[in-house]
Order: structure tokens, then C-alpha cells, then sequence
């Protein structure tokens, strides 16, 4: 087959599924005696088992990370940043990526089958918070028998996990990487979200969330909730670059009554559609939701410096000029935090035209620092292994 | 951006004795332990320096993109902040030493960053290249040019230190200031200079180190 793998990919992947039989209790009170998670890995762990990083995902991410799977052409959503020679250097690094719960690529969530009901559990999963992520990522890390992250990485709301662990787990990092983040959403943010889940909600084949025992599903809701998300993670500038006021059909010429429809119009229905199929809307809205119930200082007094005094780890902060959805100001926030609290921390605002969506792009700048950060952390482990 | 810190390093401390005079000073002065913010850290060696002889807890801020990836390579905290919009996401009495190394002259308000400097920090280390050195004033003097030395090699046009003075300057804007005066440090390389730097120092000192408490 003529797939087209680029040469310092990790290649040809495969997701495994690995049931974690450890009871998870959550933050809400529910406890879940067993749950499933996609799990894909890339690079070798080495023999003390020191050189394993986990990737946190975002929002609608998935295991999927990096490489490709047999027959698809289409490469995980970090390829740019996973591979040999790349920042998280697969050569180096035993790289641990999976689609946490509540999610919808395979992992226990509102799709799965609710073992008390023998339905799925659609609108009525479990309500999360990022720890309930962190504390099942913890589960699946005894189970790869590692004892301590070389980094946990992640951006936006893969960010919040890197920090809520450096909180919760201070001994099992050496260091949190934390791009296009924040310590808690503003009330835009929130808006947005809530725009989003309302979109959902007015679907009529939303079915209060039990879509699914009903054969049918919220399609037009989910995509014009994507169709909101995508806005606020692109710039403006961007957006005027990319598409302008350019006309994908019609005209304006005098005496034409084709209807005129502009590219970006065009792009904007596609990603939304193309999202409505890929992904659950029970789960947008329960993600969704987590994000805003994010603060990271809630339980430390509502003082950063306080809660930041608890993590061991060293950290890098990551963020962009034109990201005006986890804008660098929230990045600063973060970092200020960390310098009062006395931790380790180097930060970089990287150029970008690209908003938010810049954490999963190719930038060469972003992959330097990112990649002389964790080169760094493994001239530290290969030093101490030989 | 401005374009003033984009330009690195302002000046060149040229590799030799001025560079290790400078630092053994700021060496002799930074307590072990401390808490230290290097203010246009450049790529780093002199928090790298301090961390291993001193280990003490540094940061540096820099905007320069080469420097921030030799920092973060060199494994020295470095927070990208451009200088120029202030300092007001540190708090008071927040550090033992903050470090200004070469930049003063560079700075948009030198005074606004010198205050700054000394209400983060217990003290402060400042190092600048003294304009009334006496190649500067014979440059100035014999080609009536703007000087362009082996230290200093920019262009009036280009050069991002748009905020040159002397040592006398120094002095009185210390005095003005009630700037308490620690300790102070002439450095020259020139034959001339290493013998009559301490005598005449607005004359002979080719860089200036001052540590200065509030």
C-alpha cells in the first residue's frame, strides 16, 4: 500500500484497549468499579522505566496522537511535536497517550453501556472534573508499572491536567508542560461553551441526551456547537488570511440571483459536519462542562501561589500571541503563580497567527523551546541510566 | 514589540578579563541561596554560574528568541517579558538580588526600571558601560561621531541603547534617588585604564558595577 509515511513518524499505530479494574471514585461521588481506556504508545520505555510521557488531550482529542493507523492517511492530531527527532522525541522518550473517560474514541462514556442499565449512558454519565482525568491516568500508570511521568504534557484543557497533577500528585512528575492554558475559564470562555451546549440542547433529536436508545442523534446541534468552538480558536487574522471574503459559489454581479455563499461559510459547515459524525454530543457537553468547572486554586484557598506550593515538579509554560480563547495573559497568570511559589518554571510567548488552535500546529519556534526543554529532561535521564 | 531587546546582547563585554571581572563581583555579591532575577538575562551563563557555584533560585526574563531557547537549554528558568511594559506581576521585596546587566541603557525610563528594581529586590547588582570613558569622549572629540567601539558596535541609528551616561550620571541619579550605594566595581582592560580606574573612574572605567540597596 502506497501510505504516505513521512520519515520521522512514528509510523504504523495501533490503539490497545485496557480495561483499569481498580474502582475510580469521582470527584462527584459516583464510582465507577471498572473502567476501559484507548491507550496508544510510541518509543521504548527504558529499563527503570523513567522516560514515559503522558499526553493529555483536549477537548475533542483522542489516543490517537501520533503516527497512522493501517490504511489511513491521516496523522494523529500531535504528529507535528511526536516522533523520532521531533520535540517529543520517540528515540528518547517512551511516549503514553489515551482517550480519557467521558470522551467518545473508545474509552468508558456517555456511548458505553451503563453496566447497572444495560443502556448507554448517555446523558446520564457521570458529571467530571480534570482530577477524575488525572486519578484515572494515575490508575493507568500503576498498571504500565511506571512510577514517575519524565513530563506530563498537554494544551488548553491538556494543560489543566498537567497542572491539576503537579497538585495532586507531587512525587509522580519531574516536570508539567502546559501550553495554551489556564488556571480557570473566564466567563467568556464559559459563554462560549454555553452557546455550544445550548446548540446541542435545541437539536429535537437531542432527546434529553438519550439519543442513542432512540436511534437518533443530535447532528445539527453538534455541528453548530463546533461551529461556535472553531471561532474562538481561530484569530481573526487568521480567518482574513485563510479565507478573506472570497466566494466558494455566486456572484455579485448585477442581474445574478445565485445565491453567493463565501468560503468561510463553506469551511466553517464542513468542519461542523464533519465533527457532528466523529464525535458524541454527550460528551461535548460533559467536557465542555469540566472545562468550566476548572480552578485550580478552588481548593487552595483561591490563592495560585498557595496551590502551586504544593507541585514538586519543574514546569514549562507555553503560549501564543493571537490565542485569544486561552489568551498569554492567562499563561503569565500562571507562571507568575509558579514564580512566587518559589518552583521551577521558563516560559515562552510563542509569534503565531493561528489563535488557539497554534498548540497542535507546526511552528518552528514552539518546537525548539519545546524541544530544548525535553531534550533537556532526557540529557538528565540518559545521564543518570548509563 | 519594540525593537530594543529584540538586538542581543546591547553591548559585547568582550570575553576576556571585563566579563570575569564583572561577574566575580556579581559573584561575590549574590548571597548562596538567594532568590535572583536577571533582568535581560541574555542566554543565561551568568544564572547558570550563579546556580552551580551559589545555588541559588534564579529566573531570568529575556525577549529574545535564541537567548530563551539557550536559557531553557542550559536548564535556567527564563520567563519571556519584555522589560519595557514593566514589572508589576512581581511583588514587593519578592527576590534578594535582581541583576541588570548591560541593559540600563537600553531601557525606555532607566530611572522607572532602577525603582522597579529595588522594590522587587533586597538589592540590586547593575553593571553598564560608562559613556564618559575616555575612548568615548575621544571618539566623540577627534571624529565627532557618535563612538563605535569593539564594546559598543552599533550605529546611533540602530543601536538599541538609546539611553547612554556616565558614571557621574549614575552618581547623582543614585543621590537624587536616595539610592543607597552597597558597593561599587570599575572595570577597564586598557593598560591606562586597570591603573587609573579607581582614581578617575568617569575617565578610566570602561564598565561600572554597581550593588545598590533602597
Amino acid at each position: 500500500m502506497a501510505l504516505n509515511i513521512r520519515e520521522n513518524s512514528v509510523g504504523i499505530v495501533a490503539a490497545e484497549k485496557i480495561l483499569i479494574d481498580t474502582p475510580l471514585t469521582l470527584a462527584c461521588g459516583v464510582v465507577l468499579a471498572s473502567h476501559e481506556l484507548m491507550v496508544e504508545t510510541y518509543g521504548t520505555l527504558n529499563a527503570d522505566k523513567s522516560n514515559a510521557l503522558l499526553i493529555c488531550h483536549a477537548l475533542s482529542g483522542s489516543h490517537h496522537a501520533a503516527g497512522f493507523y493501517a490504511g489511513d492517511d491521516k496523522p494523529g492530531w500531535w504528529d507535528s511535536y511526536i516522533g523520532p527527532g521531533k520535540p517529543m522525541d520517540t528515540n528518547r522518550f517512551f511516549v503514553v497517550s489515551l482517550n480519557n473517560i467521558g470522551s467518545c474514541f473508545g474509552s468508558t462514556g456517555p456511548t458505553s453501556i451503563n453496566p447497572q442499565t444495560g443502556e448507554p449512558w448517555g446523558a446520564q454519565f457521570p458529571s467530571l472534573r480534570a482530577r477524575d482525568w488525572v486519578e484515572s491516568q494515575r490508575l493507568l500508570m500503576e498498571h504500565l508499572g511506571i512510577q514517575r511521568w519524565a513530563a506530563v504534557i498537554g494544551g488548553s484543557l491538556g494543560g489543566m491536567q498537567a497542572m491539576r497533577w503537579a497538585l495532586e500528585h507531587p512525587d509522580k512528575l519531574a516536570n508539567s508542560i502546559v501550553i495554551a492554558s489556564s488556571m480557570k475559564l473566564s466567563a467568556q470562555n464559559i459563554a462560549f461553551n454555553e452557546i455550544a451546549r445550548r446548540a446541542i440542547k435545541s437539536d429535537p433529536e437531542f432527546c434529553d441526551g438519550q439519543y442513542l436508545e432512540k436511534d437518533t442523534a443530535p447532528r445539527r446541534g453538534l455541528a453548530l456547537a463546533r461551529m461556535i468552538g472553531h471561532v474562538t480558536y481561530l484569530s481573526d487574522e487568521l480567518m482574513g488570511q485563510k479565507f478573506g471574503r472570497e466566494l466558494r459559489s455566486g456572484t455579485f454581479s448585477q442581474g445574478d440571483a445565485e445565491p453567493v455563499e463565501f468560503q468561510i461559510e463553506s469551511y466553517l459547515n464542513y468542519q461542523g459536519d464533519k465533527f457532528s459524525g466523529d464525535f458524541d454530543a454527550n460528551a461535548y457537553i460533559l467536557i465542555t462542562k469540566m472545562l468550566d468547572y476548572f480552578d485550580l486554586s478552588r481548593d487552595y484557598e483561591n490563592n495560585p501561589v498557595q496551590a502551586f506550593g504544593h507541585a514538586k515538579c519543574d514546569f514549562l509554560v507555553v503560549s501564543f500571541s493571537s490565542d485569544w480563547r486561552f489568551s498569554p495573559q492567562r499563561s503569565r497568570e500562571i507562571t507568575d503563580a509558579l514564580i512566587a511559589a518559589g518552583k521551577n518554571v521558563s516560559y515562552a510567548e510563542i509569534e503565531s497567527d493561528q489563535g488557539h488552535d497554534a498548540f497542535l500546529l507546526p511552528n518552528r519556534r514552539y518546537e525548539q523551546v519545546l524541544g530544548n526543554y525535553l531534550s533537556k529532561i532526557a540529557d538528565k535521564l540518559e545521564d543518570v541510566t548509563i | 514589540m519594540s525593537m530594543i531587546n529584540s538586538v542581543s546582547p546591547t553591548t559585547n563585554l568582550s570575553q576576556t578579563n571585563s566579563l570575569s571581572l564583572v561577574n566575580s563581583s556579581i559573584h561575590s555579591w549574590v548571597q548562596a541561596n538567594a532568590r535572583v532575577l536577571d533582568l535581560g538575562c541574555g542566554d543565561g551563563t551568568l544564572l547558570a554560574e550563579l546556580q552551580q557555584d551559589l545555588n541559588i533560585r534564579g529566573y531570568g526574563l529575556e525577549i529574545d528568541a535564541e537567548a530563551i531557547n539557550q536559557c531553557v537549554l542550559k536548564g535556567v528558568n527564563v520567563v519571556e517579558q519584555d522589560l519595557n511594559k514593566g514589572l508589576a506581576n512581581f511583588d514587593d521585596n519578592s527576590f534578594d538580588t535582581v541583576i541588570m546587566t548591560q541593559a540600563l541603557q537600553a531601557m525606555r525610563y532607566p530611572h522607572l526600571v532602577l525603582d522597579e528594581m529595588l522594590r522587587i529586590g533586597s538589592e540590586c547588582i547593575i553593571t553598564f558601560p560608562n559613556f564618559g570613558h575616555w575612548k568615548a569622549r575621544a571618539y566623540l572629540t577627534l571624529r565627532g561621531r557618535m563612538p563605535v567601539t569593539k564594546e559598543l558596535t552599533y550605529q546611533w541609528y540602530d543601536t538599541p541603547n538609546i539611553h547612554f551616561f556616565t558614571y557621574r550620571d549614575f552618581e547623582v541619579l543614585c543621590r537624587q534617588r536616595n539610592i543607597n550605594v552597597l558597593r561599587k566595581q570599575f572595570v577597564g582592560e586598557h593598560f591606562l585604564d586597570r591603573q587609573l580606574k579607581n582614581l578617575w573612574p568617569n575617565l578610566f572605567a570602561e564598565t561600572v558595577v554597581y550593588h545598590l540597596s533602597k
